[in-house]
């Protein structure tokens, strides 16, 4: 049985956008498509602004997924804590509407013993450790944030080990915003190793913009054009199957 | 943020406070807080059983896991390889009007690895390793990786000192990904492989405690991880001992405690065997000292009898000579 696939995008900035779509809509977009947003805001001696921070939690509450402000140190960290924790939230709404559906309507969890509540939780635990992973890292290079990235590739190498040690197949892709030409550009393609990355990072220039909400939009329309990329390739998996019978 | 402002109202609970289980109604008063984790606060509290333990956190899931891994062990049977769990429960927390959940396990009293070490000396480093390593062994065996192994998760109990495992929040089933590490201890931190839930990812840890029980303090990685680590067991006269040992865990190239266990177990003996042959080596140059004293006195002895019989033969040629005239 084909296990199912958890989609995420992982926006890592540190503050406002000022460019384009307001981005908790195009979070909440997203979340309708069934991939989860997560974001998080990297500090550097000083504070975030008070709306930069409005922000970063909106797109997530948007999204459906899980935001966190942390100094670029703890990057390493927290980068594969929130895509775990996603994972782990998400998979945990699956099983709640499962439950509802078997138990009446405003059960969840929480409401279960806890005896019962363990049961479930092993079953939650499985589909994470097991289910397919797609991650869409989506990286704000704008201005301030250009002194940042050698940490946050180090992070997403990080990030690699952490999910790759896992049963399920994990699909990374690194996007960069604002492009050269376009909102946003494609650094790395759908990889399982996200190493790939280190010919990669060091070549990107920093710009002045920062279109978060247009990012999001064009890194919505990837997932889908990578579905249908690879639901031809499983088809023709198929034929090759019957084919050889 | 919100998180934030309930975990510190979770972490302020006044002594004396009361909860109430909302399934089993057993209630609990509060004493102290004992420690914080990733997850949640520790309170030591009062229950009809006796002192007990109360883990509190208002992060349903991982409470959940943790009581899972600790039912697991609960079915191990004979050996304490965690604290034994006691009750699950929900609390209603009238400040934040939210479900709050628990659970309570046994309170083991004592005292925590590095403050024992720093008290009772360096030499008890590698026997309480040496424990820790025959319980890994049996966690092992039951298919499962601790995970989070430093020394804040370890306690040494009793009279008798005995190490034990604290905070079963970081164990992993055997091969799925490693759930909780810390940095310092996680072998993929230091480059030196996967974050795959195996045996030699405890291992790892393991000499990761041994140096930092040295060292007493954490430091960062530079450049090349593997070429720190072994510079540093080489500058420490203790680290240095088990050096074969520890290059060994950190290589990964154990695939099991026991044979970590026995290889340190030989180094020890080896240490202690190697004082004792330095002694005996000692006490066979004095035998030979005393050897060679004793062949020339015997020499001397030889050339003593060869004069007095010389002088014998003397006195009997002059007596012959005073016959014969």
């Amino acid at each position: 049985m084909r296990k199912g696939t958890l989609k995420q995008i992982l926006l890592i900035t540190d503050g406002c956008s000022n460019h384009g779509e307001d981005p908790v809509a195009m979070a909440a977009l997203a979340r309708e498509q069934g991939i989860t947003v997560n974001v998080i805001g990297v500090l550097d001696q000083d504070t975030i602004d008070e709306s930069g921070l409005r922000e970063i939690e909106g797109i997530a509450m948007a999204g459906g997924g899980v935001s966190q402000v942390v100094y670029a140190t703890q990057l390493s960290q927290t980068v594969q804590m929130v895509t775990r924790k996603a994972m782990t939230q998400t998979l945990q709404g699956v099983v709640n509407r499962e439950l509802k559906q078997i138990l009446g309507s405003d059960v969840t969890m929480e409401d279960l013993p806890p005896e019962k509540r363990g049961e479930v939780m092993e079953v939650v635990d499985e589909l994470g450790e097991t289910a397919e992973l797609e991650v869409l890292i989506l990286v704000d290079t704008s201005g301030s944030m250009k002194t940042k990235l050698p940490t946050v590739k180090e992070a997403l190498f990080d990030l690699s080990l952490s999910l790759n040690a896992r049963i399920g197949d994990n699909h990374f892709a690194v996007f960069v915003f604002p492009g050269k030409r376009r909102d946003v550009e494609k650094v790395l393609d759908w990889t399982p190793k996200l190493e790939a990355l280190s010919t990669v990072f060091p070549k990107l220039t920093s710009g002045g913009l920062t279109p978060t909400g247009p990012a999001l939009r064009e890194a919505l329309t990837y997932f889908k054009k990578k579905r249908s990329l690879r639901s031809l390739i499983s088809s023709d998996e198929q034929y090759f199957e019957e084919s050889s019978m | 943020m919100m998180n934030n402002t309930l975990k510190n109202h979770l972490c302020k609970l006044p002594s004396g406070y009361i909860i109430v289980g909302k399934w089993h109604k057993h209630s609990y008063k509060m004493i102290k807080p004992l420690g914080k984790g990733a997850n949640g606060v520790v309170y030591l509290a009062e229950s009809s059983k006796g002192l007990v333990a109360v883990k509190l956190s208002d992060n349903s899931t991982a409470i959940t896991s943790e009581v899972n891994v600790l039912k697991h062990f609960s079915k191990v049977q004979g050996v304490a390889l965690g604290p034994s769990l006691l009750d699950v429960d929900d609390w209603f927390d009238p400040y934040s009007k939210k479900v709050v959940c628990f659970y309570v396990m046994e309170y083991i009293k004592g005292e925590d690895f590095l403050s024992f070490i720093q008290k009772r000396g360096k030499e008890w480093i590698v026997i309480l390793i040496l424990q820790l390593l025959s319980d890994l062994e049996k966690l092992h065996q039951e298919g499962w990786v601790f995970g989070d192994l430093k020394p804040e998760n370890l306690l040494v109990v009793g009279q008798a000192p005995k190490i034990r495992l604290l905070d079963v929040g970081g164990t992993t089933l055997k091969g799925r990904a490693i759930k909780e590490f810390t940095e310092f201890y996680d072998r993929g931190y230091w480059g030196m492989g996967s974050r795959k839930a195996e045996p030699s990812y405890d291992l790892f840890s393991v000499a990761m405690i041994m140096i930092n029980a040295c060292y007493l303090k954490r430091f960062e990685k530079k450049e090349n991880g593997r070429e720190q680590l072994i510079k540093m067991i080489g500058a420490d006269e203790t680290l240095r001992k088990y050096r074969k040992v520890l290059v060994r865990a950190i290589d990964g190239k154990y695939e099991h405690a026991r044979e970590m266990h026995q290889e340190l177990m030989a180094a020890v003996i080896d240490e202690s065997s190697s004082t004792k042959t330095k002694s005996r080596s000692n006490q066979s140059r004095k035998r030979s000292v005393q050897k060679r004293y004793q062949k020339r006195k015997k020499r001397s002895g030889v050339l003593e009898t060869a004069l007095i019989v010389m002088f014998l033969l003397f006195m009997y040629v002059m007596y012959l000579y005073g016959e014969l005239l």
